[in-house]
């Protein structure tokens, strides 16, 4: 009997197997991966270049990741929000302010959505924007050097999630709240969140020519939580929409109590009014105490300021600026289409998309048609504001990209897919497993006028059995598409750093031949440069002594310091004298509490050293720079703190 | 004759010659330019890379203006040159003189050129050969001789890992078109004093 039953539930098992496989099949051409055809497609032959970049948030890595497609290969990590040893970001002297916040250094954060600078909603390439969600913190990135230019932290706000988004000329880069909190941050029981929390939705001005980052104003929303974020483009410029949750306003179980809605919203914000409304001296000036870090490329130095103010606007006082649109089920997604016309809201609990037509959105606000209101802010029809709904079939809908011929692309987390859809007859032309539990997706431009519809990355939340197994920790999984066809085809599988939870890519080209090569060393203006090695030094001020050193392959000038004394703090200010693309040098002192420093071309970088022990230590280039890079070394010598050695120093015995 | 002469004025503007240095590790080659008033990287900071990998092998820097006589005659010589072409193409144009001075023009220019290109050779191989003893890499030939870092004089040579490419440059073309011009101004002159006299 037992032996019988067994053989039943063999026989069910090759079932199950036989079936998989027929699924798989039913797929058809979907399970391309192994045909030749898809291998070419991702295959760039050795020397050979990739179509587009792709820049993929790290997400509790704190950093932003560069990618090629269709290759997956990876190029780079590009320091943001997290120390960094393999740069010495966050440990140089010079990067320390960067990470300066108003709870003093904060050297980690959780880095969730990129998006590329845009004009005229086109990609124009000149940087990248990234938020902060622990810590809130909006970054901008220099798109010629790929380094982290600015970070500007955003009071009254927690849980920086609907952020970073920026308008089609960049004329702002937004951040929404996650979690609504007191404002200003008072001592209050939790408890009493409903009506007091409010959600701060900041509009961050950025300079046209120099992209530098200022509040103008935050709206002062509701207490729900802001989730995702996306500008209006086309005709619905100047507009801004927010998808919600928790519209129950909860402060626990969320999962729960933040779930019994049935619709929550998607606040749409127009911001011109509200800019025209500041303009006139409208809004309240609020004091505050929030960091504004700049870093200069021709100082090679980072400077961090206290700002003490934020102008913030009660969005029942701008008439007809503040909308909000009914939409089921706690929406994730919230993105905007080429055209502007939708507005695509991801109810994540649901298995539908809800799409709101701006046009039909104007049409309700000018015929006054609401449906009461939240805390002064009109609530329009669903039906009124309704242009489709999307029966996809799918389970958990989060995030919806475009490509430039009116198609939608939908991730479903629950049901491990993306779904392809037709934008105006809302129906779904094919659907792929995704491998597994899909966040968000990316096609390069998607999220502009004009997008690039050939691939679309899909970032996973899951990845299991997908590579070869490294304990129970692993790297997510990204899946490429070709997207060219009617159909998708699933065509290349790669793991991916930290978290991705968005990205944004666009075509080499735009790129590639503005990426800076080296620093002119001719316009360093570091303070403490050494722009020919005859000016190189070592310079005591009390405890402190400031060591003026360069590099060039393959010495350090001094490479003997003498009259170092225990106690002392040893600044290393170290420039690379190179001028030769991909030729950075790095220190490294023994039993420094820091990392090592890496020093680009024409490049000044500072690392601390504060000897704590008698005796003669070395230190060395930490890039394998050329042949002799081993012979790039030198010593500090190191007397007790009463000693009277004079300070000396000195290359080849000169 | 006064084209071909004015055509060597061209080496003030454009260099004469060009040696260029690619290997592995530079797909985008090292490059200088040689005018007769001194020598430019092809790209800005060419100059400074090449001596930067050649104090490996103990060679000295690349010669600055000031560093060579060559550089301050040169252009003297040239200059001087294309004055004297143009003064014989007038003279010849008003028949004051034969056409047989075209030709001692040109004779003189190839002289002054042989022996230019004679210094510039020179001037290579002391600065491929002449190294630093306490040089970083010693390198030798098979048969024990130490090995020479001299660029070709014209066409391809290894030198360790590089690819050296060395050849004239447009104001070098400029100059050997200019004296080709002095040479058929030679041959029209005689084949005209010819026709004539049949």
């Amino acid at each position: 009997m037992k032996k019988y039953s067994y053989h039943v539930l063999s026989l069910l098992g090759l079932l199950l197997v036989f079936a998989g496989c027929g699924n798989q099949q039913g797929q058809g051409s979907s399970n391309g991966a192994l045909n030749s055809s898809a291998a070419e497609k991702v295959y760039v032959a050795p020397g050979q270049q990739d179509e587009f970049y792709a820049f993929l948030s790290g997400g509790y890595s704190g950093n932003l990741t560069v990618y090629g497609l269709p290759s997956g290969r990876m190029f780079k990590e590009i320091p943001v929000f997290s120390q960094f040893p393999t740069s010495g970001y966050g440990y140089s002297e010079e990067t320390k302010p960067m990470l300066n916040t108003s709870h003093g250094f904060v050297p980690w954060d959780d880095l969730h959505h990129p998006d590329i600078s845009q004009t005229n909603g086109e990609l124009d390439g000149r940087w990248i924007f990234v938020n902060g969600n622990n810590t809130p913190r909006i970054a901008r990135v220099s798109l010629s050097t790929f380094e982290t230019e600015e970070i500007i932290e955003i009071p009254n706000s927690a849980g920086n999630h609907s952020s970073s988004f920026i308008t089609e000329n960049t004329e702002y880069v937004v951040a929404g709240t996650r979690f609504s909190v007191p404002v200003p941050q008072r001592d209050m029981p939790i408890a009493e969140y409903k009506s007091n929390f409010k959600g701060a939705l900041s509009f961050i001005e950025v300079e046209p020519e120099h992209g530098h980052m200022d509040i103008k104003f935050q709206v002062l929303m509701p207490g729900f939580n802001y989730d995702l974020s996306h500008p209006g483009r086309g005709d619905s410029h100047g507009w801004f929409f927010f998808s919600t949750y928790n519209s129950e306003e909860a402060s626990t179980l969320l999962e729960v109590n933040a779930s019994q809605n049935d619709k929550d919203f998607i606040a749409a914000i127009n911001w011109k009014k509200i800019e025209e409304y500041v303009n006139n001296g409208g809004g309240t000036k609020m004091p505050a105490n929030y960091a504004h870090n700049v870093y200069d490329e021709s100082t090679h130095m980072g400077t961090s300021t206290m700002k003490k103010e934020v102008v913030t606007v009660d969005p029942t006082k701008v008439p007809d600026a503040v909308f909000f649109l009914p939409t089921p089920k706690s929406p994730h997604g919230c993105d905007v289409d080429p055209s502007g016309q939708y507005i695509i809201g991801a109810g994540k609990l649901s298995a539908d998309l809800t799409v709101h037509s701006f046009d039909k959105m104007l049409a309700a606000i000018e015929g006054k048609k609401f449906d009461g209101e939240a805390y002064g802010i009109p609530i329009l029809k669903f039906e009124d504001v309704l242009a489709g709904t999307v029966k996809s079939g799918g389970l958990g809908p989060l995030h919806t990209e475009f490509d430039s011929k009116g198609n939608a692309y939908t991730t479903f987390f629950i049901s491990s897919e993306v779904v392809k859809w037709k934008l105006g007859t809302w129906e779904v032309i094919d659907r792929q497993p995704t491998f597994y539990s899909v966040g968000h997706l990316m096609i390069p431009g998607g999220n502009s006028r004009k997008p690039f519809g050939k691939y679309v990355v899909a970032m996973n939340k899951i990845t299991k059995d997908r590579y070869l197994p490294t304990g129970p920790e692993m790297e997510h999984s990204a899946q490429i598409y070709d997207i060219s066809g009617e159909k998708m085809e699933l065509i290349y599988d790669f793991p991916t750093h930290g978290e991705p939870h968005y990205a944004a890519g666009c075509p080499a080209e735009l790129l590639a031949s503005k990426s800076k090569k080296i620093y002119r060393l001719d316009e360093n203006k570091h303070p403490y440069a050494v722009t020919s090695p005859d000016q190189a030094k070592v310079v005591r001020e009390g405890k402190n002594v400031h060591v003026y050193m360069s590099t060039i392959r393959s010495h350090f000038t001094p490479d003997n310091i003498e009259g170092i004394k225990v106690g002392d703090k040893v600044y290393f200010h170290i420039t690379n004298h190179e001028q030769d693309f991909d030729v950075p040098h790095g220190f490294s002192m023994i039993g420094q509490n820091t990392s090592e420093i890496l020093v680009m071309p024409g490049q000044t970088k500072t690392s601390v050293w504060e000897p704590k022990q008698v005796g003669v230590w070395p230190f060395y280039c930490t890039d394998f720079c050329s042949a002799l890079h081993q012979e790039m070394q030198g010593y500090v010598r190191v007397s007790p703190a009463n000693s009277n050695i004079e300070l000396s120093w000195s290359l080849g015995g000169d | 004759m006064i084209v071909g002469s004015l055509l060597l004025l061209g080496l003030f503007k454009f260099p004469l010659w060009n040696i260029m240095l690619g290997a592995p590790q530079y797909p985008e080659p090292l490059g200088m330019n040689i005018f007769i008033d001194g020598i430019e990287g092809q790209n800005e900071f060419d100059i400074q890379n090449i001596d930067g990998l050649n104090h490996y092998i103990g060679m000295k820097t690349l010669p600055k203006p000031e560093d060579m006589w060559e550089f301050s005659v040169f252009p003297m010589v040239i200059g001087g040159m294309a004055l004297l072409g143009v003064l014989l193409g007038f003279l010849g144009y008003f028949k004051k003189i034969g056409y047989q001075w075209f030709l001692l023009w040109f004779f003189l220019m190839a002289v002054l050129g042989t022996l230019g290109m004679y210094d510039f050779n020179a001037w290579m191989i002391d600065y491929g050969t002449n190294l630093d003893p306490n040089a970083i890499m010693k390198l030798q030939n098979p048969d024990g001789t130490p090995m020479s870092y001299k660029p070709p004089l014209l066409g391809h040579k290894k030198l360790l890992n590089f690819d050296a490419y060395s050849y004239p440059r447009l104001g070098g073309y400029f100059m050997f078109v200019g004296m080709l011009f002095t040479l058929l101004a030679y041959m029209i002159g005689r084949n005209k004093i010819k026709l004539n006299r049949l």
